[in-house]
């Protein structure tokens, strides 16, 4: 943990409201999120007991499993989620606009600028807490290799149509939340952290009614008294009046509303099979039915707080200004899912069970330079931010004391201006450490020269962005008097370098992974068919 | 019968070996393993002269630009006649300004131009960029278990077989973002070159180099026994070949008593009362630039078998390590405030592959109040504990050792993955328990 996050913290404890970490928004909201409220069953990894899910947040709809073990009621809850999830992702698909993209001409070998769509906007999935990014990615993988009674009539539990869709598109939202600064599957807990320093440990921090008494304490309570109420305050029947955001559930409920609640309708469906005569069936689907409604509502009255809770950290989110890059960072996130699009397009099939040993490099590769951006942007977007780094001596700001002009040796000198800024920050700078600022968006590079008057003074000599003559372009040195920030890290990645295509992996990782098979999906085992 | 522990013996049959697999062996791939300073520049050098002599292309891999360029003055001082290219960026000042003098040294950012040349050599970072149509015959890939799986990938398709070379107890390399997604699996980008390539081809020769010619015989059991333990190494000297006087006798200070232990027993541990500090702790960065510049202050002369006279013990003969940049920063800036501006300080990573007569170390766990995986990773503290040629001194507070029982490891286990012994824990007692005989009490 950083000093500053470490020290706003410390002054969120003393004075028992959270302080901001961040004073702007670092996540992209879109217009009309999906928002994505799971349960899952106790001991049954994978297994979901219901959902709130949907863009209205006066009109989420419910999906429940009321009887987790059943595969046909599970299957029956997915093809419901598919339903919901595949229109509004649908919706986005349609909306493109054109754009230019770099591609190796497969004949010449020669990079060619190809136009190409890309979609105007792209879905986007907000959870309650980082367990549900688990649970996305853990439904998208029990789904993507199912198999539909029409793509193979042979298979012994046919998935609902649609649901292996589901399952792809699940993947998808769940492999790109491991890109860092992506926002198309969020996880609130994760954004409110980012934006709010908390009094309490981080781990503490995964609860989201917690973090949001903290960052919005009721009048004359503070933070840590309402977090502690949010935590632990038990109404009669024993149960928390603010409910875990899941997926998990709390087992007071489990054990004392939720078990007994199942029983009955395990009772009255046996009830109904058993049924002799119309008449008698028909008042033992009366009692089945009123045994589902009860599920159902036990499932709402636990759901619904989260979802709301979601949307008020939305709002909390809303109100502050959307940081300059965030938008920068959401184009990558919508070529991400046009990419994806246009596999499903294509027809390719699912993404595979493991990356191969390109494929994962690649990813590693993509994901370290997105978050070494990410930092970077951040505290460029955020003087708070770029406050933490400068304690950390990883930037520093002040006022320009003095600019003495000097020239580069070589048959044509170019610029090489000498400028002292004052600053009571303390970077750690070496000989010739590299330094960069913004200038007009661009970085400007300069280094260390010699810190003067016991490091209260730095000396840097300015490397570039002068332009081609002999003088500096005008506005490029800064001035006597002018506030500068510069940071030692830098503002923009470097691409790394290209990998072998997969068929050509070397020797010495294990060679080409050959012709991708089809993959199965998991065996059927005695615990699925209950 | 016993034999007599012939340390230069013990050391040529394995470099023998290595050459012979090297040179006329069908394998693909030589694994070596070299503990700290078991003479594993010397065997790339000469593998590379043999390589070369047998009319062998070959490229050589290292890690950083700072061991390519030093690999090269070592191949221009065996063999000033070898053609030899330095393949480099185009960033400014892209190389070690000592390149410039060496006459058969050509230097180029293209590998095109240097094409032919008997020996090329360059980063791994830079080699990924490489294209060629017909690969090397032969590489050498150094500090192999510091280089990532990724980075292997990259560049293995540029050599038909490699000499791989490094040394497993080091820090393994790491990835600043996570990589739990391809843990157990054999090609893990963020697992280490050499455990994806064993991985992949478990039957290639594997040697170990057996004797440190660097850490004296105070150093090489204890660091034997707690960073090797199923791999063990010898020091290549005796107990009485090495010493470390000083002129000036001890003012009775706490630096000056656990300078006067190092001296006589190889080890030192200058101990601070228990407390729970920031990270760069005033009073242990403090108590680090004072037995800095006493050890300076009092006149060191070493003894060695490289030479029949003492040498003086200077500035460039004494590193300070620390766990994090910042504490590094903060040695740094103490030691500028006491007069003592040419002592490098740097942290475990960046010092390795160094060697001084003297060490001083801040313990990475010293006034923490919890113990990370960062901090107890195995390589971090055997990187400190073994740069050493004469005497290592570690600056702790006291309590780590409790701290350690408070926290045992809770890194989730992964399946598939092989468990590296010893852990973290395990290693970092075993060296506080030695070093506690060679406590010296300090309150500043």
């Amino acid at each position: 943990m950083s000093l500053i996050s470490t020290l706003a913290r410390l002054e969120a404890v003393s004075t028992g409201r959270a302080q901001p970490a961040a004073t702007v928004r670092h996540r992209h909201l879109g217009d009309h999120p999906l928002v994505f409220v799971p349960l899952t069953t106790a001991g049954e990894a994978g297994a979901p007991l219901g959902a709130l899910v949907g863009t209205d947040r006066d009109a989420p709809r419910l999906l429940v499993v009321p009887q987790p073990r059943d595969r046909d009621l599970r299957f029956a809850f997915l093809a419901e989620l598919a339903d919901v999830v595949l229109p509004y992702i649908d919706g986005y698909a349609e909306a493109v606009e054109a754009a230019e993209r770099t591609e190796t001409d497969p004949e010449t070998g020669k990079r060619v600028k190809v136009e190409v769509e890309l979609c105007a906007d792209a879905p986007q999935l907000i959870v309650p807490s980082r367990a549900g990014i688990d649970l996305v990615r853990l439904l998208g993988r029990s789904m993507r290799f199912r198999r539909t009674a029409e793509q193979d009539p042979e298979a012994p539990y046919p998935a609902p149509p649609r649901v292996p869709l589901l399952g792809r598109w699940l993947t998808h939202f769940g492999e790109r939340a491991r890109v860092p600064g992506s926002s198309l599957l969020l996880a609130m807990t994760d954004v409110l952290g980012r934006h709010w320093a908390i009094g309490q440990s981080t781990l503490e921090d995964q609860h989201l009614g917690a973090l949001l008494a903290w960052i919005d304490p009721p009048e004359g309570v503070t933070g840590a008294e309402a977090a502690l109420r949010a935590e632990l305050e038990r109404d009669e029947r024993g149960q928390l009046t603010c409910p875990p955001a899941g997926p998990a559930t709390d087992p007071a409920f489990d054990n004392k509303l939720l078990a007994p609640a199942i029983e009955r309708y395990d009772r009255a469906r046996t009830a109904l099979a058993a049924a002799e005569d119309g008449l008698e069936a028909d008042d033992r689907l009366g009692a089945l039915t009123a045994a589902e409604r009860e599920i159902r509502d036990l499932l709402l009255s636990r759901t619904r707080p989260t979802w709301d809770a979601v949307w008020r950290g939305l709002d909390l989110l809303r109100e502050l200004p959307e940081g300059a890059h965030v938008e920068e960072r959401w184009t990558r996130d919508r070529w991400s899912f046009t990419g994806h699009r246009d596999r499903v397009l294509a027809g390719e099939p699912p993404q595979p069970r493991r990356d191969d040993a390109v494929t994962a490099a690649n990813k590693l590769a993509t994901r370290e330079r997105e978050q070494a951006r990410l930092e970077a942007q951040e505290a460029l977007d955020d003087p708070l931010v770029m406050a933490g780094r400068r304690l950390a001596g990883e930037a520093f700001a002040g006022e320009v004391t003095d600019v003495v002009m000097a020239y580069s040796d070589g048959k044509r000198p170019s610029p090489r201006p000498l400028v002292t800024v004052r600053t009571d920050d303390r970077p750690q700078l070496g000989e010739r450490t590299k330094v960069y600022r913004s200038l007009g968006g661009k970085p400007q590079s300069a280094e260390f020269v010699a810190a003067e008057e016991d490091g209260a003074c730095v000396v840097l000599r300015i490397l570039d962005k002068m332009g081609r003559g002999k003088e500096p372009e005008p506005g490029s040195v800064p001035e006597k008097g002018d506030r500068v920030c510069f940071t030692l890290f830098e503002h923009e990645q470097r691409g790394g370098a290209k990998l072998p295509d997969p068929e050509e992996t070397p020797w010495t990782h294990g060679g080409p992974p050959g012709e991708a098979l089809p993959e199965a999906a998991d065996p059927v085992t005695e615990e699925d068919v209950l | 019968m016993t034999t007599v522990f012939d340390p230069s013996a013990a050391a040529a049959q394995a470099t023998d070996a290595i050459l012979h697999d090297t040179l006329h062996g069908t394998a693909r791939g030589v694994v070596v393993d070299s503990p700290p300073g078991a003479g594993k520049s010397t065997l790339v050098v000469r593998a590379a002269l043999e390589l070369a002599e047998a009319g062998r292309p070959l490229m050589v891999v290292a890690q950083t630009n700072a061991q390519v360029d030093d690999l090269v003055l070592r191949l221009a001082e065996k063999n000033p006649e070898l053609p030899v290219g330095r393949l480099h960026s185009s960033d400014a000042d892209p190389y070690d300004k000592a390149l410039d003098g060496l006459e058969n040294v050509r230097k180029s950012a293209k590998a095109a131009e240097l094409a032919g040349l008997a020996v090329v050599i360059s980063t791994a970072a830079k080699w990924a960029h490489v294209k060629v149509d017909e690969p090397w015959r032969h590489a050498i890939v150094d500090e192999a278990y510091q280089m990532r799986s990724d980075a292997l990938l990259a560049v293995a398709g540029l050599f038909e077989r490699a000499l791989f070379v490094g040394d497993p107890g080091q820090l393994d390399p790491f990835a600043i973002v996570g990589s739990e997604q391809w843990a157990g699996l054999a090609y893990d980008p963020s697992a280490s070159a050499v455990t994806t390539l064993l991985a992949h081809n478990p039957d290639l020769p594997q040697h170990r180099l057996p004797v440190s010619w660097r850490l004296p015989a105070s150093a090489a059991p204890l660091v034997s026994a707690a960073f090797y333990p199923y791999t063990p190494f010898r020091s290549g000297t005796g107990h009485g070949d090495r010493g470390l006087s000083f002129a000036v006798p001890s003012d009775g200070s706490g630096p000056d008593r656990v300078i006067d232990e190092a001296a006589a027993s190889g080890w030192g541990l200058l101990e601070l009362p228990a407390r729970h500090t920031p990270r760069t702790d005033p009073e242990a960065v403090q108590a680090v630039a004072a037995v800095v510049r006493r050890l300076l202050d009092r006149g060191g002369a070493a003894t060695s078998e490289r030479s029949a006279a003492p040498s003086p013990l200077t500035a460039d003969r004494i590193a300070v390590g620390t766990a994090h940049r910042d504490q590094a920063a903060a040695v740094r800036a103490a030691l500028a405030g006491l007069g003592v501006p040419d002592v490098v300080v740097d942290t475990a990573n960046r010092l390795q592959g160094r060697e001084y007569d003297v060490t001083v170390v801040l313990h990475p766990l010293s006034g923490r109040p919890d113990a990370t995986a960062f901090h107890l990773e195995t390589g971090r503290l055997c990187v400190l504990a073994s740069r050493h040629r004469h005497a290592c001194i570690v600056v702790c507070r006291a309590g780590v050792s409790d701290l350690l029982d408070d926290y045992p490891s809770t890194e989730p286990v992964q399946l598939g993955t092989v468990v590296k012994f010893p852990d973290g824990w395990e290693a970092n007692h075993a060296v506080l328990a030695h070093l506690a005989e060679h406590r010296v009490v300090w309150r500043p």
